[in-house]
């Protein structure tokens, strides 16, 4: 469904990826493991068009998504829940909501799907009109989330959503991420420094250092993985 | 005595209101163009300069035709309307667009550029003498019993003005285009990523800005009665001082500049002396400057929009 081959990305002459190659297949969850600076966001950001690659080619459903503008490529289906929420802190919950399914015009499931979301998170549905920027960390993440989900996209890719989130929050956020892969058979490309968890809920990962993919396997053998283990989940 | 001393404050008070009500009109572009790209487009009051001589072009045209008073208005309003839209499109395209990922200070320059030779330009097409410009409002029979407190022609500015204030706040606060506006403002690479496309939001900006300063332009250039290549540049530091004086980046504070600058100036001049009127201006300016660097609502971070 999405594949990155030979992916090359640039911050002006610093080359942030290299060569990175990454395949994920309808309906699963993917976890990209590495620690600061390794280059996981760039991934995600490359993928959404934000940066995108110098080299190497980035398919989507079969076609090149390239050189194609951000918004295009939302529209093809691929919604991020970027890192650190990035809620638009003057819009209020619901105008947040909005924002996410800004390109649909199906204004009857877009309100079906806003109470869907409200299901999915009680909390976002009581702080629905307040601003965004006044919520705490763990409503701006379910609310970033939810945002991204109003989008009704094929793909999620989330950055760090356990990030400076207590224990019982990350837990809860996991288990939605895993009911929305299941109940609407979204694929989850899941980008995580929180490796135990996050190998806990995927099918396959990845880990990425400076730059480059060094060990692609399934969840289960990762977790086993000595070296995983020894750099990323500190046992 | 008393009731000739009220009468005279209150002719103040509305002719501040009249000049605020402009003012207004030019300093959201000011403000709105600084919300979304952070960019003083230095070039907005060529804009509205040059919204006034399509509409006076249009009007000398139509008045020898024999339309009447209130067609003459309209029509030349929508053509000044269409052109200035069309300039401040087109100048977003040319001058600021391609220098968006530049240093700050190029975008700026390229203002500065853009303004100087939107300037010439008029100057060597048309004159650098006053025109004389029509007058396009007329006085209303109705309003005759109220016209010793504020004239027909300021009653429209005022009025106009705030019915395209009411419009402009349902525009931005209620509409898909202002929704997606306000979220460019406060965080450009989010809008994109839920799926904004953020050259249309810019562009889209400076059409509703250059319009706007169109519409100043009919409404004082008709209300004073004459123009030249160089009102844009005038007009424009008042607005842009108005919209610094608000906050620059926020629309209700561009409104309450504005105001206060028109009515500084409307007091000063009616009670002090009138041949200091400009410098009642920027003297409030350095003093919000001083006292108040980020403006009336301004803040000192985020919210522009
Ligand atoms: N806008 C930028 N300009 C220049 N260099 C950048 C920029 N963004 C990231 N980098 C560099 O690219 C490399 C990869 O950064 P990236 O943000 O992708 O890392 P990350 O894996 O997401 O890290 P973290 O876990 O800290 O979020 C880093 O060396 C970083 O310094
Ligand atoms: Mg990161």
């Amino acid at each position: 469904m999405l594949n990155l081959s030979n992916v090359n990305t640039f911050y002006g002459n610093i080359h942030a990826l290299k060569d990175v190659n990454i395949e994920i297949s309808q309906g699963e969850i993917i976890t990209l493991i590495g620690s600061n600076g390794a280059g996981k966001t760039t991934i995600l950001m490359s993928i959404s068009g934000i940066v995108p690659p110098r080299s190497g080619e980035i398919f989507f459903m079969g076609k090149s998504i390239n050189s194609i503008s951000p918004d295009k490529i939302v529209a093809l289906g691929i919604s991020q829940v970027p890192e650190g929420r990035r809620i638009f802190p003057y819009l209020t919950v619901i105008e947040n909501l909005d924002m996410g399914a800004f390109l649909r015009k199906d204004k009857d499931r877009i309100k079906k799907d806003m109470e869907y979301i409200f299901d999915l998170f009680p909390i976002i549905s009581k702080r629905r009109n307040q601003l965004g920027g006044t919520l705490s960390g763990g409503e701006q993440q379910m609310l970033a989330i939810s945002r991204a989900l109003m989008a009704r996209p094929l793909i999620l890719l989330l950055d760090e959503p356990s990030l400076g989130l207590a224990p019982l929050i990350v837990k809860q956020i996991f288990d939605i991420i895993k009911k929305i892969n299941i109940e609407n058979k979204t694929t989850i490309f899941l980008v995580e420094q929180n490796a135990n968890l996050a190998l806990k809920t995927a099918h396959r990962g990845y880990v990425i250092e400076n730059g480059c993919i060094t060990i692609s396997d399934t969840a289960d053998n990762l977790l086993r993985n000595e070296a995983v283990k020894k750099a990323y989940i500190g046992l | 005595m008393k009731i000739k001393k009220m009468e005279y404050f209150f002719e103040l008070f509305l002719g501040g209101l009249t000049r605020g009500s402009i003012y207004a009109l030019i300093a959201l572009g000011y403000t709105m163009v600084y919300g979304i790209i952070e960019l003083i487009n230095f070039a907005h009051g060529e804009i509205y300069m040059i919204g006034s001589f399509t509409a006076l072009i249009v009007a000398s045209v139509l008045t020898l035709k024999g339309f009447n008073q209130i067609s003459i208005l309209i029509l030349a309003s929508l053509a000044a309307i269409i052109y200035s839209g069309a300039y401040g499109y087109t100048l977003e395209k040319i001058a600021y667009k391609p220098l968006r990922h530049a240093q700050r200070l190029s975008p700026l320059i390229s203002a500065i550029g853009m303004s100087i030779f939107l300037q010439n330009y008029v100057l060597l097409a048309q004159t650098s003498d006053f025109l004389p410009f029509p007058n396009l409002i007329p006085e209303f029979e109705f309003w005759e019993p109220y016209s010793h407190i504020i004239g027909s022609p300021q009653l429209v500015i005022i009025l106009v003005t705030i019915i395209i204030m009411v419009l402009l706040t349902i525009l931005i606060k209620y509409t898909k285009i202002g929704k997606a506006m306000r979220a460019t403002a406060q965080d450009k690479n989010m809008a994109m990523l839920v799926g904004v496309n953020i050259n249309h939001v810019i562009s889209i900006t400076f059409i509703i800005g250059s319009v706007l300063a169109a519409v100043g332009g009919v409404l004082i250039a008709s209300h004073i009665g004459m123009i030249n290549f160089y009102i844009g540049f005038i007009a424009g530091i008042k607005a842009f001082t108005a919209a610094v004086l608000g906050g620059i980046g926020s629309i209700p504070g561009a409104v309450i500049g504005a105001l206060i600058l028109g009515w500084t100036e409307s007091f000063a001049t009616g009670y002090v002396s009138s041949d200091y009127e400009d410098v009642f201006a920027f003297a409030l300016l350095v003093f919000i400057l001083i006292f108040k660097p980020a403006g009336i609502l301004g803040h000192s971070d985020a919210q522009k929009v």
